[in-house]
């Protein structure tokens, strides 16, 4: 076996292993920062050890065997720099040692779970949350990230350091919550697995590579997390939404580069095993009885496209419906917005100009460049093209992104055509 | 990236005969570990050839043959779809199934759209292109 694929093999086995050994390490010595060396160093021995003498039939096994030894033996260093002054009885570390071995062994399910939730503590920043999920979960290098991310390798590094150190000195409580701490808790790492999927699925600049990664680890994260807190709606709604989107992802773009709306989208280019997944998914979360939460109400928005053989045949009323939940949830002024664009098309522009007139007001979206282009829309649509030019013209001006501002301008001509 | 993985089937499951209940539980643990690593995103065992059809396509004519297709060297058995992040990860999770005794399981990757990209004969990516456009002309009017 030549160096190279030994190292391409223990790069796929650490991707299988490492969440798992950092995991398990962590329960032991209660600190993320040694747990990760712990498991660095299991790998840098393996490299080594394997590049002689082959990979084993369970490299698994192999790592988690000397990242436990390398573990015990800190624990031992530890203790002694504890008692510096006390004799260490031979039994101590004896008994110390069976339960090390029975606590690495004794997976009751809840390492990856609690690992997860560590990395996303509420008390990190939120780029602090994804780099620690994407390296300790995903098994992503730091080099990898910082790829994934367009930042400098040595930010992404500082990031990590930092948020490790941060956990250490907060000493945030190993536990897994039960109930409705765990929701709660559960919140904060799903934001950062949906933040993950939208950095891979808006991804407009990066190379290829970007988009497929992040979309595919963040759905790995949330698949994961569905088995490990089945009894949560919104890990399944957020699950769900994912799935669906993901579904369209290779019909969303044209060949060079542009984006492609979804009602102009080749639905036979939808990946049906990803809706079929993604549908499987919101039927779980809406199995559990309980209110849907904005993931699973976005889902089920989702869905509604995902079973439109074409986009003229879109249920808009039960549309409009489940985003009346959603506002109601959310609370949300661009949840409105939305809201009135599904109106429009169940019910008519009129209808949705009275809702739009109801939050132009609205101080969060002052900015929005979607809010004009909106009630431009509708405008036009009720022929009243001077005032949809305003509008045009003024959503032209707060656009960010050159291609819609183009757009935009394109619409502010066509209305000056058809007044004059 | 996508993969299939295809398990060959044997005299034993064409002749219809069920695992024993050790390998089935074996195997059900391999596929939860599967499922519990998010790499799982479909698999199936299928029923002997003897319950296959084939149809066989020459010119407009089309002839259906019922099975079993005993002659066929490669029957299927079963197959997996998993997500994975490299081939190299695929073989890693595939040598930890239980199978045994010779059996070869083949592993391959799914064509990605990004490989439609690249083979879209000139004429297709003309076809495309023509087709936004007039997308983009509707959009417009």
């Amino acid at each position: 076996m030549t160096a190279q694929t030994t190292r391409r093999t223990v790069e796929a086995v650490w991707r299988i292993e490492s969440a798992k050994l950092i995991g398990a390490l962590l329960r032991l010595v209660r600190d993320v920062g040694l747990a990760e060396d712990l498991a660095q160093e299991a790998l840098v021995a393996a490299m080594e050890r394997w590049s002689e003498s082959g990979i084993p039939d369970n490299p698994g096994a192999w790592l988690m065997t000397t990242a436990k030894n390398r573990a015990l033996d800190e624990m031992r260093r530890r203790k002694m720099v504890e008692r510096k002054h006390e004799r260490i009885e031979s039994e101590t570390s004896a008994v110390a040692q069976v339960d090390i071995e029975s606590a690495l062994d004794d997976d009751v399910g809840d390492d990856l779970l609690r690992l997860m939730l560590i990395a996303c503590h509420p008390v990190l920043s939120k780029e602090a949350r994804v780099a620690l999920t994407l390296r300790l979960l995903g098994g992503l290098t730091t080099e990898e990230i910082a790829r994934a991310f367009l930042a400098p390798e040595p930010t992404i590094a500082q990031r990590i350091v930092r948020a490790k150190r941060t956990l250490a000195e907060a000493r945030v409580p190993f536990e897994v919550p039960r109930g409705a701490g765990l929701s709660a808790r559960l919140s904060s790492v799903l934001e950062v697995v949906y933040l993950v999927f939208n950095e891979g699925y808006a991804a407009t600049k990066g190379d290829e590579w970007t988009r497929p990664t992040l979309c595919e680890e963040a759905l790995r994260l949330g698949r994961i997390l569905a088995e490990r807190a089945p009894l949560e709606a919104e890990v399944h709604g957020l699950v769900a939404l994912m799935e669906l989107q993901a579904s369209r992802l290779r019909a969303r773009v044209g060949p060079s580069g542009e984006p492609i709306l979804l009602r102009d989208q080749d639905r036979s280019r939808w990946d049906q095993l990803l809706v079929h997944r993604g549908l499987a998914a919101l039927a779980r979360a809406e199995s559990l009885d309980e209110p849907l939460g904005p993931y699973a109400l976005q889902a089920a928005i989702a869905a509604c496209h995902a079973r439109a053989p074409t986009a003229a045949e879109t249920d808009w009323t039960r549309i409009v419906a489940i985003y009346d939940a959603l506002v109601e949830v959310t609370q949300s002024p661009i949840v409105e917005l939305n809201r009135a664009v599904a109106v429009s098309m169940a019910f008519g522009a009129e209808a949705a100009l009275e809702l739009v007139d109801a939050i132009v007001d609205e101080p969060a979206l002052a900015a929005y460049h979607l809010l004009p282009s909106v009630r431009g829309d509708l405008l036009a649509k009720l022929g009243r093209d001077d005032e949809a030019r305003a509008e045009f013209e003024r959503a032209a001006k707060l656009a960010q992104n050159s291609r819609e501002r183009e757009l935009l301008l394109a619409r502010v001509r066509a209305c000056s055509t058809k007044s004059s | 990236m996508k993969v299939m993985v295809f398990v060959p089937g044997d005299a034993k499951s064409e002749a219809g005969a069920m695992p024993t209940d050790d390998l089935v539980g074996k195997m059900m643990k391999f596929n939860e570990e599967l499922v519990r690593a998010g790499v799982m995103l479909a698999g199936d065992g299928l029923t002997p050839t003897s319950n296959a059809k084939r149809v066989r396509f020459s010119g407009t004519q089309r002839t259906v043959i019922d099975g079993p297709f005993t002659e066929s060297k490669e029957i299927v058995a079963g197959y997996w779809i998993w997500q994975v992040k490299s081939m190299e990860e695929a073989v890693e999770w595939l040598k930890r199934a239980p199978f045994d005794g010779g059996v070869e399981v083949t592993i391959r990757p799914i064509f990605e759209p990004e490989d439609f990209g690249k083979t879209l004969s000139p004429e297709l990516r003309a076809k495309g292109e023509r087709l936004r456009a007039e997308v983009e002309r509707q959009r417009q009017s």
